[in-house]
């Protein structure tokens, strides 16, 4: 009996692989690690360990507070974000539309635009819609939302468009012919069918917005301010390990999600 | 069930004459076959019927209901697609059922509809099952209770046995042919088989680039072809190129003179000859237009021998080339070419056609 011997090329590879995911994982053990420490100010080896900053963070208003507007915001501006990325994708990718491609390219812009530059050119923008109209638009929280709107949007037509360009049309038509009109057809039909690609764009969608920090930085008002700036706000007064607990709250809240909505359609295969 | 009738049916695209002004008359319960090579507008046609493809002219009447600008959803036209287009996230019982729910039948009604179209194509048990999990045969089964199910007042069939193997192909030809007349459906098949088409109309229209060439049984196809492209089509046919000279006489481009009953206008002319009508050997003596050919190529294809032969001599200009196909008795050796072997047939044999080109 012979056995083969992984070949040194394999082996290579698979270090590497190890290497890279060990540093794509190491500030999330470090943070990890942090957010047990008994001590205030993190220095090593811990003097200790504690449950006491979970708690901290828990009891934290400002904390509290950023983690429901940023919820609030996050589920709004998901919603909004399918409500236009979904009808979106099926335009780019069912009719053939004038400058499609730019559109498409366009609606995939705020994914590689730097927060920065997206937060001041909405800054700006709303500012003058502002005094344009005299609503009060800048610092509120319609304002927020939509300004997330967009960074939901590219995950949306991103992933929308790519599970609409596999799907067999068809089927649509038995529908039709079967006596569904366009809206049962959609409905019945083509919505199951691209469900995994919407289910995943929500997702992701709503992680982008929840953890989105430079664009809200512009655009939050006195005393709304969202979780990851609340953080930030924090961290400018103290370093003990809370925010480390807040963080892997949070972390954990997501990956619980991921978990979840894996069982129902594979992650993997869409994104 | 409904009559359905199709008049100077026309689509275009652009400069593109798809189909051009096709008219069929189908009788109720009728099972009709829409024959012809690929790309001549048979899946345009159909879908027109169907409602997906709006005619650029012409109207189509199913029953007393002119449904010209209907959308599909109110056709009630049953169509079973090539790659059967069942809804992949349905049971089999779901994809069955979903014609009967546009239509508002409550699901205590529906059950047993469901089970009996699913009796009907064999599949009864098969319920539960994701069409995934299910054969091509099977999926195309499905397909067919689908749209049985609804109780179509047309059933429509886009080249139904294509992506079945040839055994299982034997095999629901019959099962739907058999169906079809059970339940008494007005039906429409394309198809670009020729035997498919054969064996299961009644009727068949010969399309070729957009237009209807005859439309007949299969006897009067066969027997009548009404051009030459339906004499080739339609069977096998042997071609001659020439000129009628006079009433009876037809002189091929090489010279040769034939007797041929069919020719009476003067002028070019294509003379066309059924395979078996063509004597060959011994069995050509007596016969009123008899030839010593000279064989150029000869094909072994088991049941028949397939043997190319030209009529005049080598230094003709035109070696009047015809394409023989004799049945594979026992004893006869395919001859090599360059030998000459006698072939006759009857005055009455031929027909003839406008020459084209
Ligand atoms: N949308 C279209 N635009 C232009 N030409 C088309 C279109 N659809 C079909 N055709 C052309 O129409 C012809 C007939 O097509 P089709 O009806 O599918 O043929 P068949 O089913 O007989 O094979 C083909 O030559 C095809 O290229
Ligand atoms: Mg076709």
């Amino acid at each position: 009996m012979t056995t083969t011997r992984p070949s040194l090329g394999r082996i290579a590879l698979n270090a590497a692989a190890g290497l890279s995911l060990l540093y794509i994982l190491l500030p999330l053990i470090f943070v990890t690690w942090l957010a047990f420490f008994r001590q205030e100010i993190p220095s090593f080896p811990p003097e200790g360990y504690s449950l006491k900053w979970f708690s901290a963070a828990a009891n934290n208003q400002p904390f509290i507070n950023g983690f429901l507007l940023s919820l609030q915001v996050g589920v709004a501006a998901t919603l909004l974000g399918l409500l236009v990325g979904v009808p979106a994708s099926l335009a780019l990718v069912r009719h053939r539309i004038v400058l499609g491609p730019l559109f498409n390219t366009l609606l995939l812009m705020p994914l590689v635009m730097p927060g920065i530059v997206l937060g001041t050119a909405i800054y700006v923008f709303q500012i003058e819609t502002e005094i344009a109209t005299g609503l009060p638009v800048m610092g509120s929280q319609g304002g927020l939302i939509a300004a997330h709107t967009l960074v939901v949007i590219p995950w949306v037509v991103r992933l929308v468009t790519a599970s609409l360009v596999g799907f067999d049309r068809t089927i649509e038509e038995a529908a039709q012919n079967l006596g569904a009109g366009p809206f049962t057809t959609f409905r019945r039909v083509t919505l199951p069918s691209i469900r995994p690609g919407i289910v995943a764009a929500g997702l992701f969608g709503f992680v982008t917005s929840f953890g989105n920090l430079e664009m809200s930085l512009f655009l939050v008002g006195p005393g709304r301010t969202t979780l990851p700036i609340a953080i930030l706000q924090y961290l400018e007064w103290k370093i003990d390990p809370t925010v480390a607990a807040a963080s892997l709250i949070q972390i954990v809240l997501i990956a619980v999600a991921m978990i979840v909505t894996d069982r129902y359609v594979k992650l993997s295969r869409v994104v | 069930m409904a009559r359905l009738s199709i008049e100077h049916l026309r689509k275009t695209y652009g400069d593109l004459t798809v189909v051009n002004d096709v008219n069929i008359d189908i009788a109720d319960g009728e099972f009709l076959v829409l024959l012809g090579p690929s790309g001549c507008g048979k899946t345009t046609t159909l879908r027109m019927v169907a409602g997906f493809i709006a005619p650029s002219a012409g109207s189509i009447t199913i029953g007393e209901r002119s449904v010209t600008t209907l959308p599909p959803w109110k056709r009630n036209c049953g169509l079973v697609f090539q790659s059967y287009a069942l809804f992949p996230h349905m049971t089999v019982a779901e994809n069955v059922a979903f014609g009967l729910e546009m239509r508002k039948i409550p699901p205590a009604d529906r059950a047993p509809r469901v089970a009996e179209a699913l009796r009907l194509v064999q599949l009864a048990g098969f319920d539960e099952r994701y069409p995934r999990q299910l054969s091509g045969g099977q999926q195309q089964r499905v397909a067919l209770a689908r749209a049985l199910a609804m109780e179509p007042d047309v059933l429509l069939l886009d080249e139904p046995l294509s992506n079945l193997d040839a055994k299982l192909r034997q095999e629901v030809r019959v099962e739907i042919r058999d169906l079809q007349r059970k339940l008494g459906l007005t039906t429409i098949m394309v198809t670009h088989d020729q035997e498919e088409a054969l064996t299961m109309a009644d009727r068949l229209v010969v399309m070729e680039k957009g237009e209807v060439r005859q439309i007949g049984t299969q006897r009067e196809l066969y027997e009548r072809p009404a051009d030459r492209f339906v004499a080739g089509f339609i069977g096998r046919s042997a071609f001659l190129d020439g000129d009628i000279v006079a009433p009876g006489r037809f002189r091929t481009k090489g010279g040769v003179a034939i007797g041929c009953a069919a020719a009476t206008r003067i002028g070019a002319a294509t003379l066309a000859l059924r395979p078996e009508r063509i004597a060959v050997g011994g069995e050509a003596d007596g016969l009123h237009n008899r030839f010593e050919a000279r064989v150029e190529h000869a094909s072994y294809l088991g049941a028949i021998l397939e043997i190319d032969v030209s009529l005049s001599g080598p230094d003709a200009i035109d070696k009047d080339r015809m394409l023989l196909q004799i049945p594979n008795k026992a004893g006869i050796a395919e001859p090599k070419p360059g030998e000459t072997i006698t072939i006759g047939w009857a005055e009455d044999a031929g027909l003839v056609y406008p020459r084209e080109g």
